[in-house]
């Protein structure tokens, strides 16, 4: 016993102090959204746009860039011609409908779309949200950058969110991956384990879009192609502060 | 017997032939060979079919790794009609590869002890070895299990959306009692279509759909795709890249056997090391962000190099980080091997014995806990692992302690690795074009991820396009592990012996 107290004086106490106190600090060269600087874009230029891998950046939509498709991978800055393109440094990414994930490509125009559910809902999960975990095809890495929550320094059991081991313990799913055909009928019978009102949480580009693999044969291109999706969280992966950040003001906890 | 591995060509890892140098053997010779290099102490790194030159033909190619000779030997053989002789019988770890390829390509292994699809997928030619009508579906474990017969034995059925936060698959025990007499282990949910998506590239989708292969070992596979894309174009990338991926793939090395220790003390109910382990494991995810914004390494290794530089201050504070989490790791790590009560449950449970473990062809951390010694960063070295050698770490009893204790040994040695590089990173241009990918050629590219053996080949076309791409992830070679250490457990040991592998599947479905 008393080699544990001295780890754990070691150890010292490590929750951090966020939505209370200021979030956790993010890597400098950390990706958000990309944000084109329109005084360098040069018109008829589609250089990022070639290189996007997941049409993101569509030349066909100008202006506009779908968070919901976007990889936040660095090409489409290290392509642009005329370092128009950067990063903006915001972790807030999440919403509750998909059409607000297509958003205008400028710095000026970030807005913070909403993700509170509503009255009654928020009510019930306000202070108790219990989720279950289905991958679907994820990579792990939105399964890993979500479980990380529950480790000591988050600690989202501190609002009340926790992942529980049954889909009949749960209030909501949240998936990951962009659902490979062989997961269809497992998530739909999970979804239907669910007792009502249930709620959805995409987590992930694959999840919102198929991602790199939208379009193939052997996946049906996100969540919402088989059960009705509450809230989108962007990111390939998301980082754990865009998720944990989407499920506070799901829950009204952060505005 | 006059087939031998003197009738295959010769390929260093990271390297690339002319398709036509690969020689095509006789089907008997080439079985011939790989059985008798595997009882030599070759190992099957790949087995598998791609389209052969005249029509009806599936050409089988295969990668023998000779650790002790530092060499690949490659060879292939063209199978005519729909059906071969197994290899299995002969070659016990070619079951797996064996089985891809009949779902692949609808050619029957006769004489297969268990044949059974791997990913339950239709096949690439539409021939099907297991006559499933055309029109339906096929579901994902679907068909029969291994059971055993007899008085009070039962099934016990899990899966495939698991109690954790973790990727589906579906186990099926054969019990008496709590004591499991066989695990059989039917993936396939996770299946993205990886292999056929990589087809006709390189394009500006490959290296990401590489980094999500399985994306705790993003830098793993995405090194192991930059090697064959360099080999290809002809085109090493400089020192200092190699030197970045090394570190990167040590953090990521370091990152999971962190958070794997921490996972398994929290499997057997000790939860002051897997308190400290889940944090710990960020920091160092955290590590990999500052070098590239990114905690799984997306964007930093690109073919010709890596996507970012780290100029002297993001070093030195990497530097300082890495000296903080070894503190913090060894506090947390070393209270596992002081208390009884986690010793008690790690020592014995879940026995892969040396010998099972080489005839299965296990890799990795799993191989090397068995005792067997092999690591693709010192027995095939590529990039910086020719210059900076780490040792290896291995362990004899093959059980839940052996694979804990090889991963802490692996993290020591891997927080050594860092910091040397950090001390000499050599200088000059991280990432340089990496031009064209060679028509007509073969390349292969092994990595020591932190699983194991992250295998990758490609063969080009006319025009230098992929004509085939082949990901043997370490998983691949592993579940077969897995199941077999569940063998006279009790059930309840799943759990530590399932983390004590912790196998992807997602790169085992591709």
């Amino acid at each position: 016993m008393i080699q544990e107290i001295v780890a754990r004086l070691q150890q010292r106490h490590r929750t951090m102090r966020y939505p209370y106190g200021e979030p956790p600090p993010l890597p400098d060269r950390f990706r958000g959204r990309p944000v084109v600087d329109p005084a360098r874009c040069a018109a008829g230029c589609h250089d990022c746009e070639k290189v996007c891998p997941t049409g993101a950046l569509c030349a066909t939509a100008p202006e506009t860039l779908d968070l919901g498709k976007c990889l936040f991978c660095p090409e489409c800055a290290a392509a642009c011609p005329h370092q128009a393109i950067s990063y903006a440094s915001s972790h807030q990414l999440a919403a509750r409908e998909r059409a607000d994930l297509v958003v205008s490509r400028e710095r000026a125009a970030i807005e913070v779309k909403r993700a509170a559910l509503d009255d009654a809902l928020r009510k019930l999960f306000g202070r108790s949200l219990k989720l279950r975990q289905v991958s679907a095809g994820g990579c792990n890495a939105c399964e890993a950058d979500s479980n990380v929550l529950t480790t000591v320094g988050w600690d989202m059991g501190r609002f009340g969110i926790q992942f529980v081991a049954s889909p009949r313990h749960a209030d909501g799913l949240l998936v990951t991956g962009p659902v490979s055909r062989n997961m269809v009928l497992a998530l739909k019978k999970t979804y239907d384990a669910l007792s009502e009102p249930r709620i959805v949480i995409a987590v992930g580009t694959c999840a919102i879009s198929g991602g790199v693999f939208a379009g193939r044969p052997e996946v049906a291109d996100g969540a919402a192609s088989v059960v009705p999706v509450d809230l989108y969280i962007p990111g390939c992966p998301p980082h754990p502060l865009t998720v944990l950040d989407g499920l506070l003001r799901l829950i009204g906890r952060v505005r | 017997m006059s087939a031998s591995l003197a009738d295959f060509v010769s390929v260093a890892n990271g390297q690339a032939v002319a398709l036509e140098r690969v020689p095509v053997l006789p089907l008997e010779s080439l079985h011939a060979a790989i059985a008798s290099g595997v009882v030599s102490g070759c190992r099957v790194s790949a087995l598998f079919g791609a389209a052969a030159p005249q029509p009806g033909a599936t050409r089988l190619y295969a990668v023998l790794a000779d650790d002790g000779q530092n060499r690949l030997w490659v060879a292939a053989s063209d199978v005519i009609g729909d059906s071969y002789p197994s290899l299995t019988p002969r070659c016990a770890q070619a079951h797996l590869f064996e089985r891809e390829i009949a779902e692949q390509f609808g050619l029957r292994p006769e004489g297969h002890p268990w044949l059974k699809p791997v990913r339950y997928r239709s096949s690439w030619t539409g021939r099907d070895v297991w006559a499933r009508p055309t029109e339906e579906t096929i579901l994902p474990a679907a068909g029969d299990f291994y059971r055993v017969e007899g008085d009070q034995v039962h099934e016990v059925a899990v899966g495939p959306v698991h109690a954790g936060v973790i990727e589906p698959g579906h186990f099926r025990f054969q019990c008496h009692g709590e004591q499991v007499y066989h695990l059989e282990i039917a993936l396939g949910y996770q299946h993205r279509g990886v292999e056929e998506a990589l087809l006709n590239g390189p394009d500006a989708r490959t290296i990401h759909r590489v980094e999500t292969l399985s994306g705790d070992a993003s830098v793993a596979h995405a090194t192991a795709y930059s090697q064959i894309y360099e080999a290809l174009a002809g085109h090493a990338a400089s020192a200092r890249a190699q030197a970045l991926r090394g570190i990167a793939l040590e953090l990521e090395r370091m990152a999971t056997h962190i958070g794997d220790l921490g996972a398994l003390a929290g499997d057997v109910g000790y939860l002051p090391t897997a308190s400290f382990c889940g944090r710990i494991r960020g920091d160092v995810l955290n590590m990999t962000a500052l070098l590239c914004g990114s905690r799984f390494g997306r964007g930093l290794i690109r073919p010709g190099g890596v996507g970012f530089d780290a100029d002297g201050e993001r070093l030195a504070e990497l530097g300082r980080r890495l000296d903080a989490c070894e503190k913090d790791a060894h506090v947390a790590i070393e209270l596992l091997w002081k208390t009884p009560s986690v010793m008690a449950r790690f020592e014995e449970v879940g026995v892969v014995p040396r010998k099972v473990a080489a005839e299965l062809g296990l890799v990795g951390p799993a191989a090397r806990a068995a005792g067997l010694e092999r690591d693709i960063r010192r027995d095939q070295p590529c990039g910086i692992f020719c210059f900076s050698q780490i040792p290896l770490a291995t362990c004899e009893s093959g059980d839940v302690f052996a694979r804990a204790y090889v991963r802490w040994l692996e993290i020591q040695y891997a927080i050594a690795f860092i910091r040397d590089q950090l001390q000499a990173l050599p200088t000059g241009a991280v990432r340089v074009p990496a031009g064209a990918c060679a028509p007509d050629h073969f390349a292969v590219a092994l990595t020591e991820g932190w699983r194991g053996e992250v295998c990758h080949v490609a063969i080009t076309d006319a025009q230098g396009r992929f004509a085939s791409y082949k990901v043997v992830d370490p998983s691949f070679h592993n579940w077969t592990g897995l199941a077999y250490a569940l063998r006279d457990q009790e059930i309840s040991d799943f759990p530590i012996c399932n983390k004590s592998f912790n196998l992807s599947y997602c790169g085992h479905d591709l």
